[in-house]
């Protein structure tokens, strides 16, 4: 299970990484005649249609290969966002106690108060998609558990004798954290950021689903779902291609995740 | 009731907190947009019409008063008028509400209907055929993007089989794919917690004397355990329904169901703030709220709660 997992996600790494090379077509270009075509292997050129073209005669597979990128570009983005903004309120709150604590323990335990995706939609809207905002609001919707995990150990650390010893001999505090702290939760961030990949992939392609995210032409996942929703009956594959991509990216990766945290931080199964 | 005060109390102030911030944000974000006058007026009209509109929606004022004066009205259900719909924006939300109570409400009761006989079933016939298969399509269930769920169920139960409209609000067929599709991430997470919830109570003392004291199986599931797993079922069942109202913005987008979650994205096409706004706001509270109530049920249930 796990291997297949991690060779799932490999091929998507690369696929990804090498779109413009493995792609037959290419995927902005538009052919009137060849519109909803159904996915057949065979072709004239030798360059087939293996899963068929959309309402606007571009290649299903080769957009289904480009919005590989996007995904793995905004999840992998929005995981970097979320883990440095909550890495750094997280140590903050730790080091610092009193107010600065209270007050972003407080922004946390608000934010997880209500659904994320409806002030995502929110800050779109007015913004504009873009893919700099995009990163940011997902990144931004996921930073609270890094925070809470940066934040309980340090809550544990900052007592210790030896980190006494370290700030009397005259060691900073950025010396503690790298060689104290981060080797003590270096598997939890892991597990969580494997978790929040997987949730980042799956929030770039609802927003995208709703037109919020990804903007035409280039190609996305949930875009193309959206796309194809209209030809459902005539031209499946244009949704359903993308679609199962999606699903089963979404899938693996969480599995891996859990599969992660059992592996390297049995604590944390009880969240 | 010991120590039942200052749990509400430190509740209802992690609310409180939660809709300032929901408010400030939003406040934030009005802001940013930049200036919405020239979309209230005609593109031609005059510069001292922008400014007169301007000051009437006291925009020429200092930002910390124009704040003030926001959650003030936030506060009376004010959120401007609609430029779409051309009638409070509050109004129209309120009118789009019962569509997705609607929706909500049936999505919730199938899902819980469904997922706790599996959940128990699965704990009591643990590792069987049964088990493995409904906790492999549980997992399924809380991964798969639920608007994918929704255009698969439109795909196979609609447009190949037939069987039930792909969307709109008539009669009670037009319900079951969307309350499907927006109870599915619960009907999952349900199932798994009540499985977990049930083994947890399985592997305690009192119900290994309870089989040597010579119960039937039969009792001592329905009896001892299903009790004492109560608790923590009814808590974690409470909250899905609050994580419902995140998920009925594309189960209502996907099934062009009329509530307010279509509505919000539709306002954006229409670039109607107020609107947009509104609803934000709104699911905010209606969140908020349900929890809230939860919180007090379960704190009002398992006094254990109230310490941590």
């Amino acid at each position: 299970m796990a291997l297949g997992g991690g060779v799932f996600v490999l091929l998507v790494v690369i696929t990804a990484m090498a779109a413009p090379v493995i792609a037959p077509h290419d995927p902005v270009r538009q052919s009137l005649r060849a519109r909803l075509a159904a996915p057949t292997l065979s072709a004239a050129d030798g360059k087939a249609h293996v899963l068929g073209t959309d309402h606007l005669g571009r290649d299903v597979l080769s957009r289904m290969i480009h919005g590989a990128r996007v995904s793995l570009l905004v999840g992998f983005a929005a995981v970097v966002v979320g883990g440095i903004v909550g890495a750094t309120l997280g140590l903050l709150a730790g080091f610092r106690g009193g107010w600065t604590d209270t007050m972003i323990m407080t922004l946390a335990d608000a934010q997880l108060a209500f659904p994320f995706i409806l002030l995502a939609i929110g800050i779109i809207a007015v913004l504009g998609p873009s893919f700099p905002t995009l990163i940011v609001v997902i990144g931004l919707s996921g930073w609270v558990t890094y925070a809470r995990v940066l934040r309980s150990q340090v809550l544990v650390l900052r007592s210790r004798e030896f980190v006494d010893a370290i700030h009397a001999l005259g060691g900073s505090v950025a010396r503690v954290i790298a060689r104290h702290i981060l080797p003590n939760v270096l598997s939890s961030l892991v597990v969580i950021a494997t978790l929040e990949l997987a949730r980042a992939i799956v929030l770039e392609a609802t927003l995208s689903f709703l037109g919020l995210g990804v903007q035409p032409p280039t190609p996305s996942w949930g875009g193309m779902v959206h796309e194809g929703r209209e030809y459902l009956d005539s031209a499946w594959w244009i949704s359903t291609a993308p679609g199962i991509v999606l699903m089963l990216t979404s899938i693996v990766v969480s599995r891996t995740g859990d599969w992660l945290r059992d592996l390297l931080d049995p604590t944390l199964r009880g969240e | 009731m010991r120590g039942l005060l200052p749990f509400l109390g430190s509740r209802l102030l992690r609310a409180a907190v939660a809709l300032w911030l929901v408010s400030t944000v939003v406040f934030v974000v009005m802001r940013l947009s930049g200036d919405p006058v020239p979309l209230l007026l005609p593109p031609d009209a005059p510069r001292s019409e922008i400014f007169r509109v301007r000051a009437e929606l006291g925009l020429d004022r200092p930002l910390p008063v124009q704040y003030v004066v926001f959650l003030g009205n936030v506060l009376r259900g004010d959120f401007g008028r609609s430029i779409h719909f051309r009638q409070p924006a509050f109004r129209v939300v309120l009118g789009y509400l019962p569509a997705t109570f609607e929706l909500g409400l049936t999505a919730f009761v199938l899902a819980s209907l469904v997922a706790l006989p599996i959940g128990v079933v699965s704990a009591v016939r643990r590792n069987s055929p049964v088990d493995q298969v409904t906790m492999g399509l549980a997992l399924v269930g809380q991964s798969a993007p639920t608007f994918f769920i929704g255009i698969l169920l439109i795909l196979v139960v609609s447009l190949k089989l037939g069987l039930l409209p792909t969307s709109g609000r008539e009669d009670w067929r037009n319900l079951v794919l969307p309350a499907l599709t927006l109870g599915a991430f619960a009907m999952a997470s349900i199932a798994r917690l009540t499985r977990s919830a049930v083994l947890e109570v399985l592997r305690a003392d009192y119900i290994r004397t309870a089989r040597a004291k010579g119960l039937s199986e039969a009792l001592v599931v329905t009896k001892h355990t299903l009790k004492n797993a109560a608790v923590p079922i009814v808590t974690i069942t409470g909250l899905q329904f609050g994580t419902l109202l995140g998920g009925a913005v594309v189960t209502e987008t996907v099934f062009a169901w009329p509530g307010i979650g279509r509505l919000a994205i539709q306002s954006i096409y229409n670039r109607d703030y107020p609107v947009v706004q509104c609803t934000v706001f709104l699911s905010a509270v209606l969140f908020i709220v349900i929890n809230f109530c939860i919180d007090l049920v379960y704190g009002l249930l398992d006094p254990r709660v109230r310490s941590s």
